[in-house]
Protein backbone atom coordinates (compact mmCIF):
# COMPACT_ATOMS: atom_id res chain seq x y z
CA UNK A 1 0.00 0.00 0.00
CA UNK A 2 0.85 3.83 -0.94
CA UNK A 3 1.46 5.11 2.76
CA UNK A 4 2.35 8.57 0.51
CA UNK A 5 -0.85 8.72 -1.50
CA UNK A 6 -3.82 11.06 -0.16
CA UNK A 7 -6.34 8.46 0.17
CA UNK A 8 -3.98 6.75 2.81
CA UNK A 9 -3.06 10.15 4.84
CA UNK A 10 -6.55 11.47 5.04
CA UNK A 11 -8.37 8.08 6.59
CA UNK A 12 -4.98 7.75 8.85
CA UNK A 13 -5.96 10.82 10.14
CA UNK A 14 -9.93 10.28 10.29
CA UNK A 15 -9.34 7.01 12.14
CA UNK A 16 -6.36 8.58 14.48
CA UNK A 17 -8.96 11.15 15.51
CA UNK A 18 -12.08 8.82 16.02
CA UNK A 19 -9.94 6.88 18.22
CA UNK A 20 -8.43 9.53 20.13
CA UNK A 21 -11.95 11.61 20.83
CA UNK A 22 -13.67 8.30 21.99
CA UNK A 23 -10.76 7.92 24.62
CA UNK A 24 -11.44 11.48 25.61
CA UNK A 25 -15.36 11.41 26.01
CA UNK A 26 -15.18 7.92 28.00
CA UNK A 27 -12.74 9.27 30.43
CA UNK A 28 -14.59 12.20 30.54
CA UNK A 29 -18.03 10.56 31.20
CA UNK A 30 -16.13 8.16 33.83
CA UNK A 31 -14.52 11.44 35.86
CA UNK A 32 -17.57 13.50 35.71
CA UNK A 33 -19.34 13.30 38.49
CA UNK A 34 -15.76 13.30 40.86
CA UNK A 35 -15.26 16.23 39.24
CA UNK A 36 -18.11 17.84 40.06
CA UNK A 37 -18.17 17.01 43.80
CA UNK A 38 -14.37 18.26 43.80
CA UNK A 39 -15.95 21.89 42.12
CA UNK A 40 -18.81 22.00 44.27
CA UNK A 41 -16.77 21.46 47.46
CA UNK A 42 -14.27 24.12 46.31
CA UNK A 43 -17.28 26.76 45.98
CA UNK A 44 -18.54 25.95 49.33
CA UNK A 45 -14.68 26.57 50.85
CA UNK A 46 -14.96 30.06 48.98
CA UNK A 47 -18.36 30.56 50.86
CA UNK A 48 -17.36 29.86 54.40
CA UNK A 49 -14.41 31.99 53.50
CA UNK A 50 -16.19 35.20 53.36
CA UNK A 51 -18.12 34.20 56.81
CA UNK A 52 -14.35 34.18 58.34
CA UNK A 53 -14.51 29.84 58.49
CA UNK A 54 -11.65 28.30 57.10
CA UNK A 55 -12.55 24.43 56.96
CA UNK A 56 -10.00 21.57 56.74
CA UNK A 57 -9.49 19.63 53.37
CA UNK A 58 -11.42 17.12 52.95
CA UNK A 59 -14.00 18.30 55.75
CA UNK A 60 -15.30 21.21 53.37
CA UNK A 61 -18.79 19.64 52.50
CA UNK A 62 -19.75 18.33 56.52
CA UNK A 63 -18.48 21.91 57.39
CA UNK A 64 -20.51 23.76 55.25
CA UNK A 65 -23.25 21.76 55.92
CA UNK A 66 -23.28 22.44 60.06
CA UNK A 67 -22.55 26.37 58.97
CA UNK A 68 -24.77 27.13 56.54
CA UNK A 69 -28.01 26.75 57.90
CA UNK A 70 -30.16 27.62 55.07
CA UNK A 71 -29.72 28.88 51.74
CA UNK A 72 -32.47 30.72 48.99
CA UNK A 73 -32.61 33.07 45.83
CA UNK A 74 -34.68 36.34 46.06
CA UNK A 75 -34.84 39.15 42.95
CA UNK A 76 -34.27 42.67 43.27
CA UNK A 77 -37.42 43.74 45.29
CA UNK A 78 -36.20 41.61 47.85
CA UNK A 79 -39.27 38.85 47.38
CA UNK A 80 -37.61 35.21 48.41
CA UNK A 81 -37.89 32.81 44.48
CA UNK A 82 -39.67 29.57 44.92
CA UNK A 83 -38.18 26.75 42.73
CA UNK A 84 -34.48 27.57 42.84
CA UNK A 85 -31.53 26.69 44.35
CA UNK A 86 -29.10 29.01 45.75
CA UNK A 87 -26.11 26.77 45.32
CA UNK A 88 -27.08 25.91 41.85
CA UNK A 89 -27.15 29.35 39.94
CA UNK A 90 -24.62 30.74 37.80
CA UNK A 91 -23.62 34.02 39.40
CA UNK A 92 -21.50 34.59 36.07
CA UNK A 93 -24.40 34.47 33.96
CA UNK A 94 -27.02 36.10 36.39
CA UNK A 95 -24.40 39.21 36.43
CA UNK A 96 -24.45 40.42 32.75
CA UNK A 97 -28.36 39.85 32.79
CA UNK A 98 -30.56 43.44 33.50
CA UNK A 99 -30.81 43.95 37.76
CA UNK A 100 -34.78 43.12 37.82
CA UNK A 101 -34.08 39.95 35.93
CA UNK A 102 -31.58 38.22 38.32
CA UNK A 103 -31.94 35.06 40.62
CA UNK A 104 -30.23 36.72 43.78
CA UNK A 105 -28.80 33.62 45.43
CA UNK A 106 -28.09 33.92 49.67
CA UNK A 107 -26.25 31.89 52.10
CA UNK A 108 -27.08 32.26 55.57
CA UNK A 109 -24.42 31.36 57.89
CA UNK A 110 -24.74 30.30 61.60
CA UNK A 111 -21.52 31.82 63.25
CA UNK A 112 -20.61 29.81 66.69
CA UNK A 113 -21.86 32.05 68.53
CA UNK A 114 -25.29 32.08 66.82
CA UNK A 115 -25.10 35.20 64.98
CA UNK A 116 -26.39 34.96 61.35
CA UNK A 117 -24.40 36.43 58.49
CA UNK A 118 -25.72 36.46 55.27
CA UNK A 119 -23.56 35.49 52.36
CA UNK A 120 -23.98 37.05 48.66
CA UNK A 121 -22.19 36.13 45.87
CA UNK A 122 -20.56 38.75 43.20
CA UNK A 123 -18.97 38.43 39.97
CA UNK A 124 -16.89 40.57 37.99
CA UNK A 125 -13.96 41.09 35.46
CA UNK A 126 -10.29 41.91 36.37
CA UNK A 127 -7.48 42.69 33.42
CA UNK A 128 -7.18 39.43 32.22
CA UNK A 129 -10.38 37.16 32.98
CA UNK A 130 -13.37 37.03 35.47
CA UNK A 131 -12.74 37.34 39.32
CA UNK A 132 -15.05 36.64 41.50
CA UNK A 133 -15.79 36.32 45.44
CA UNK A 134 -18.42 36.64 48.01
CA UNK A 135 -19.52 38.84 50.95
CA UNK A 136 -20.76 38.17 53.81
CA UNK A 137 -23.15 40.58 55.68
CA UNK A 138 -23.86 41.12 59.46
CA UNK A 139 -27.25 40.81 60.08
CA UNK A 140 -28.19 44.28 60.48
CA UNK A 141 -27.43 44.27 56.45
CA UNK A 142 -25.14 47.15 56.38
CA UNK A 143 -21.72 45.61 58.29
CA UNK A 144 -19.43 44.04 56.36
CA UNK A 145 -18.64 40.85 58.02
CA UNK A 146 -16.08 39.54 56.00
CA UNK A 147 -15.16 38.71 52.02
CA UNK A 148 -13.34 36.42 49.93
CA UNK A 149 -12.15 37.16 46.77
CA UNK A 150 -10.77 35.07 43.41
CA UNK A 151 -9.61 35.68 40.35
CA UNK A 152 -8.65 33.65 36.99
CA UNK A 153 -5.35 34.78 35.86
CA UNK A 154 -4.75 38.30 37.25
CA UNK A 155 -0.57 39.28 37.38
CA UNK A 156 1.07 37.54 40.40
CA UNK A 157 2.32 39.59 43.11
CA UNK A 158 -0.17 42.84 41.83
CA UNK A 159 -3.50 42.16 40.81
CA UNK A 160 -4.00 38.71 42.05
CA UNK A 161 -3.16 40.03 45.53
CA UNK A 162 -7.14 40.89 46.34
CA UNK A 163 -6.93 37.01 46.70
CA UNK A 164 -4.62 37.69 50.04
CA UNK A 165 -6.90 38.53 53.28
CA UNK A 166 -4.61 41.91 53.75
CA UNK A 167 -6.95 42.81 51.09
CA UNK A 168 -10.30 41.27 51.52
CA UNK A 169 -9.85 41.71 55.44
CA UNK A 170 -9.98 45.49 54.74
CA UNK A 171 -13.83 45.34 54.33
CA UNK A 172 -14.60 44.39 57.54
CA UNK A 173 -16.66 46.20 59.45
CA UNK A 174 -17.63 48.93 56.21
CA UNK A 175 -20.97 50.08 55.80
CA UNK A 176 -22.91 50.00 53.07
CA UNK A 177 -25.74 52.09 53.97
CA UNK A 178 -24.43 55.37 54.76
CA UNK A 179 -27.39 58.10 56.25
CA UNK A 180 -29.44 56.16 54.70
CA UNK A 181 -28.41 55.64 51.20
CA UNK A 182 -27.12 52.43 49.51
CA UNK A 183 -23.31 52.57 48.50
CA UNK A 184 -21.55 49.67 47.64
CA UNK A 185 -17.84 49.84 49.11
CA UNK A 186 -15.88 51.47 46.72
CA UNK A 187 -12.15 50.81 46.04
CA UNK A 188 -10.12 53.97 45.56
CA UNK A 189 -6.24 54.54 44.71
CA UNK A 190 -4.32 54.40 48.73
CA UNK A 191 -4.61 57.81 50.09
CA UNK A 192 -7.79 59.16 47.81
CA UNK A 193 -11.21 58.94 49.63
CA UNK A 194 -14.49 58.51 46.87
CA UNK A 195 -16.63 61.61 46.09
CA UNK A 196 -19.75 60.83 47.60
CA UNK A 197 -18.31 59.71 50.79
CA UNK A 198 -19.18 56.24 51.08
CA UNK A 199 -17.15 53.61 52.73
CA UNK A 200 -14.02 52.39 50.75
CA UNK A 201 -11.09 50.37 50.94
CA UNK A 202 -7.59 51.02 49.51
CA UNK A 203 -6.86 49.39 46.10
CA UNK A 204 -3.28 47.57 45.10
CA UNK A 205 -0.56 49.60 43.88
CA UNK A 206 0.21 48.37 40.48
CA UNK A 207 -3.03 46.36 40.69
CA UNK A 208 -4.94 49.60 38.93
CA UNK A 209 -7.27 47.85 36.46
CA UNK A 210 -8.27 45.06 39.19
CA UNK A 211 -8.64 46.97 41.91
CA UNK A 212 -11.50 48.97 40.10
CA UNK A 213 -12.93 45.60 38.59
CA UNK A 214 -13.69 44.86 42.55
CA UNK A 215 -15.25 48.27 42.52
CA UNK A 216 -16.89 47.88 39.38
CA UNK A 217 -17.90 44.20 40.37
CA UNK A 218 -19.48 44.90 43.92
CA UNK A 219 -21.25 48.32 42.19
CA UNK A 220 -22.85 45.84 39.81
CA UNK A 221 -23.46 42.63 41.96
CA UNK A 222 -24.55 44.29 45.29
CA UNK A 223 -26.90 46.81 44.49
CA UNK A 224 -29.56 44.31 43.39
CA UNK A 225 -29.63 43.20 46.97
CA UNK A 226 -30.27 46.71 48.05
CA UNK A 227 -33.93 45.71 49.07
CA UNK A 228 -32.65 42.37 50.94
CA UNK A 229 -30.52 43.91 52.95
CA UNK A 230 -33.24 46.58 53.82
CA UNK A 231 -35.60 43.94 54.74
CA UNK A 232 -32.93 42.72 56.63
CA UNK A 233 -32.22 46.17 58.85
CA UNK A 234 -36.02 46.78 59.37
CA UNK A 235 -36.62 45.17 62.64
CA UNK A 236 -33.34 46.37 63.56
CA UNK A 237 -34.73 49.82 62.72
CA UNK A 238 -37.96 49.44 64.37
CA UNK A 239 -36.52 48.27 67.63
CA UNK A 240 -34.66 51.69 68.49
CA UNK B 1 26.70 9.32 19.03
CA UNK B 2 27.22 5.50 19.67
CA UNK B 3 26.45 2.96 17.15
CA UNK B 4 24.49 0.72 19.57
CA UNK B 5 22.82 2.43 23.00
CA UNK B 6 21.76 -0.12 25.90
CA UNK B 7 18.67 0.00 27.25
CA UNK B 8 19.85 1.17 30.10
CA UNK B 9 21.86 4.28 28.54
CA UNK B 10 18.47 4.83 27.18
CA UNK B 11 16.68 5.27 30.86
CA UNK B 12 19.91 6.56 32.93
CA UNK B 13 21.67 9.23 30.49
CA UNK B 14 18.46 11.62 30.07
CA UNK B 15 19.19 11.76 34.27
CA UNK B 16 22.11 13.37 34.25
CA UNK B 17 24.49 13.55 31.30
CA UNK B 18 21.93 14.16 28.95
CA UNK B 19 19.43 15.70 31.56
CA UNK B 20 16.45 17.10 28.97
CA UNK B 21 16.76 20.57 31.38
CA UNK B 22 19.72 21.51 32.44
CA UNK B 23 21.93 19.91 29.29
CA UNK B 24 19.20 20.06 26.06
CA UNK B 25 17.50 22.86 27.81
CA UNK B 26 14.16 21.90 26.97
CA UNK B 27 11.08 22.82 28.71
CA UNK B 28 12.16 26.06 31.05
CA UNK B 29 9.10 27.58 30.95
CA UNK B 30 7.24 25.27 33.05
CA UNK B 31 10.26 25.46 35.29
CA UNK B 32 9.77 28.63 36.08
CA UNK B 33 6.12 28.62 36.85
CA UNK B 34 5.28 25.81 38.64
CA UNK B 35 8.17 25.30 41.16
CA UNK B 36 7.25 27.96 43.66
CA UNK B 37 5.75 25.22 46.11
CA UNK B 38 7.09 21.71 45.81
CA UNK B 39 4.01 20.27 45.44
CA UNK B 40 3.16 21.60 42.17
CA UNK B 41 6.66 20.73 41.02
CA UNK B 42 6.00 16.77 41.53
CA UNK B 43 2.65 16.44 40.34
CA UNK B 44 4.03 18.42 37.23
CA UNK B 45 6.89 15.68 36.98
CA UNK B 46 4.51 12.62 37.48
CA UNK B 47 2.24 13.83 34.67
CA UNK B 48 4.92 14.88 32.32
CA UNK B 49 6.30 11.40 32.89
CA UNK B 50 3.29 9.92 32.02
CA UNK B 51 2.31 11.60 29.39
CA UNK B 52 5.96 11.13 27.92
CA UNK B 53 6.43 7.54 28.48
CA UNK B 54 2.75 6.64 26.81
CA UNK B 55 2.90 8.97 23.85
CA UNK B 56 6.78 7.19 23.10
CA UNK B 57 4.80 4.09 23.38
CA UNK B 58 2.16 4.80 21.19
CA UNK B 59 4.05 6.66 18.59
CA UNK B 60 6.84 3.85 18.80
CA UNK B 61 3.64 1.27 18.17
CA UNK B 62 2.77 3.66 15.18
CA UNK B 63 6.13 4.80 13.65
CA UNK B 64 5.75 2.39 10.53
CA UNK B 65 2.36 3.24 9.55
CA UNK B 66 2.49 6.77 9.99
CA UNK B 67 2.27 9.19 7.10
CA UNK B 68 5.58 11.01 6.76
CA UNK B 69 4.09 14.19 5.69
CA UNK B 70 1.51 14.28 8.49
CA UNK B 71 3.94 12.79 11.43
CA UNK B 72 4.12 15.91 13.54
CA UNK B 73 0.39 16.23 13.29
CA UNK B 74 -0.54 12.63 14.34
CA UNK B 75 2.48 13.12 17.53
CA UNK B 76 0.63 15.82 18.58
CA UNK B 77 -2.80 14.46 18.33
CA UNK B 78 -1.79 11.71 20.61
CA UNK B 79 0.17 13.94 23.02
CA UNK B 80 -2.63 16.39 22.77
CA UNK B 81 -5.24 13.38 23.56
CA UNK B 82 -2.79 12.42 26.44
CA UNK B 83 -2.55 15.66 28.23
CA UNK B 84 -6.59 16.38 28.11
CA UNK B 85 -7.08 12.90 29.71
CA UNK B 86 -4.08 13.46 32.42
CA UNK B 87 -5.86 16.81 33.14
CA UNK B 88 -9.42 15.21 33.67
CA UNK B 89 -7.73 12.67 36.02
CA UNK B 90 -6.13 15.52 38.30
CA UNK B 91 -9.11 16.98 38.16
CA UNK B 92 -11.10 14.31 39.86
CA UNK B 93 -8.22 12.95 41.87
CA UNK B 94 -5.97 16.17 42.87
CA UNK B 95 -8.08 19.20 42.90
CA UNK B 96 -6.07 21.31 44.57
CA UNK B 97 -2.88 20.87 42.52
CA UNK B 98 -4.26 21.02 38.75
CA UNK B 99 -5.80 24.13 40.24
CA UNK B 100 -2.25 25.75 41.25
CA UNK B 101 -0.87 23.80 37.84
CA UNK B 102 -3.87 25.28 35.86
CA UNK B 103 -2.87 25.87 32.44
CA UNK B 104 0.58 24.34 32.86
CA UNK B 105 -1.11 20.87 32.47
CA UNK B 106 -2.54 21.96 29.29
CA UNK B 107 0.71 23.28 28.28
CA UNK B 108 2.72 19.96 28.72
CA UNK B 109 1.46 19.78 25.06
CA UNK B 110 4.25 22.36 23.87
CA UNK B 111 6.50 21.34 25.86
CA UNK B 112 9.54 21.13 23.63
CA UNK B 113 10.78 17.79 25.51
CA UNK B 114 7.91 15.97 24.10
CA UNK B 115 7.95 16.94 20.38
CA UNK B 116 11.68 16.11 20.72
CA UNK B 117 11.41 12.89 22.06
CA UNK B 118 8.83 11.45 20.17
CA UNK B 119 10.66 12.78 16.89
CA UNK B 120 13.79 12.08 17.68
CA UNK B 121 13.69 8.71 19.40
CA UNK B 122 9.86 6.83 19.55
CA UNK B 123 9.92 7.79 15.27
CA UNK B 124 13.14 5.31 14.88
CA UNK B 125 12.82 2.67 18.22
CA UNK B 126 11.14 -0.29 18.84
CA UNK B 127 8.33 0.50 22.02
CA UNK B 128 10.06 -0.95 24.97
CA UNK B 129 13.37 1.57 24.24
CA UNK B 130 11.08 4.28 23.72
CA UNK B 131 9.46 3.28 26.88
CA UNK B 132 12.41 3.69 29.05
CA UNK B 133 13.22 6.63 27.30
CA UNK B 134 9.95 8.23 27.86
CA UNK B 135 10.63 7.46 31.64
CA UNK B 136 14.05 8.45 31.50
CA UNK B 137 13.40 11.45 30.46
CA UNK B 138 10.28 12.57 32.20
CA UNK B 139 12.09 11.30 35.05
CA UNK B 140 15.35 13.82 34.70
CA UNK B 141 12.42 16.44 33.52
CA UNK B 142 11.26 16.00 37.33
CA UNK B 143 14.24 15.99 39.04
CA UNK B 144 15.41 19.24 37.82
CA UNK B 145 11.27 20.50 38.76
CA UNK B 146 11.80 19.17 42.44
CA UNK B 147 15.09 20.05 43.15
CA UNK B 148 14.31 24.16 42.11
CA UNK B 149 10.96 23.59 44.23
CA UNK B 150 12.51 22.54 46.97
CA UNK B 151 15.01 24.98 47.29
CA UNK B 152 12.05 27.75 46.34
CA UNK B 153 9.56 26.61 49.17
CA UNK B 154 12.03 26.02 51.36
CA UNK B 155 13.76 29.57 51.66
CA UNK B 156 10.64 31.71 50.11
CA UNK B 157 7.86 30.52 52.35
CA UNK B 158 9.76 28.10 55.12
CA UNK B 159 7.67 25.13 54.34
CA UNK B 160 7.71 22.18 52.67
CA UNK B 161 4.80 20.35 50.78
CA UNK B 162 2.86 22.80 52.87
CA UNK B 163 4.28 21.31 56.04
CA UNK B 164 6.30 24.37 58.41
CA UNK B 165 10.25 23.09 58.25
CA UNK B 166 11.78 26.65 59.40
CA UNK B 167 10.86 26.57 62.92
CA UNK B 168 9.45 29.64 64.72
CA UNK B 169 12.64 30.42 67.02
CA UNK B 170 14.19 31.15 63.46
CA UNK B 171 11.79 33.97 62.60
CA UNK B 172 11.37 34.95 66.42
CA UNK B 173 15.27 35.58 65.69
CA UNK B 174 14.97 37.83 63.14
CA UNK B 175 14.64 35.62 59.86
CA UNK B 176 12.64 36.05 57.27
CA UNK B 177 11.38 34.35 54.25
CA UNK B 178 13.05 35.50 50.68
CA UNK B 179 10.22 36.83 48.83
CA UNK B 180 12.31 36.77 45.55
CA UNK B 181 12.69 32.79 45.76
CA UNK B 182 8.64 32.63 44.49
CA UNK B 183 9.19 35.11 42.22
CA UNK B 184 9.69 33.37 38.39
CA UNK B 185 13.46 34.92 37.98
CA UNK B 186 14.88 33.10 41.45
CA UNK B 187 14.13 29.76 39.15
CA UNK B 188 16.18 30.58 36.33
CA UNK B 189 18.79 31.71 39.02
CA UNK B 190 18.60 28.05 40.72
CA UNK B 191 18.61 25.94 37.15
CA UNK B 192 21.57 28.04 36.40
CA UNK B 193 23.15 26.82 39.43
CA UNK B 194 22.39 23.53 38.84
CA UNK B 195 23.65 23.80 35.47
CA UNK B 196 27.02 25.83 36.54
CA UNK B 197 27.67 22.50 39.04
CA UNK B 198 26.81 19.40 36.62
CA UNK B 199 29.48 20.89 34.29
CA UNK B 200 31.77 21.39 36.92
CA UNK B 201 31.10 17.94 37.51
CA UNK B 202 31.08 16.48 33.85
CA UNK B 203 33.73 17.74 32.41
CA UNK B 204 32.74 16.02 28.93
CA UNK B 205 30.06 18.85 29.00
CA UNK B 206 31.66 21.84 29.38
CA UNK B 207 31.94 23.79 25.97
CA UNK B 208 34.83 25.53 24.80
Amino acid sequence: MNKQSNTYTIIYIIVLVVVVGTALAATSLALRGRQQENINADKMGQILSAALITPDKGNVVAEFDRYITRSFVVNERGETLEGVKAFDIDVASQSKLAADRRQLPVYVCTTADGAEKYILPVYGAGLWGPIWGYVAFDSDGSTVYGAYFAHQGETPGLGAEIEKPAFSSQFEGKQVFKDGRFRPIAVVKAGQQPLNGEDYVDGISGGTITSKGVGAMLDNCLTPYKKFLQSLAQPAAAAD
Amino acid sequence: MADKITNKEVLFNPLSKNNPVVVQILGICSVLAVTAKLEPAIVMGVSVIAVLAFANVIISLLRNTIPTNIRIIVQLVVVAGLVVIVDQVLKAYAYDASKQLSVFIGLIITNCILMGRLEAFAMANKPWPSFLDGVGNGIGYAIILIIVGFFRELFGSGTLLGYQVVPQSFYDAGYVNNGLMILPPMALILVACIIWVQRSVNKDLQED
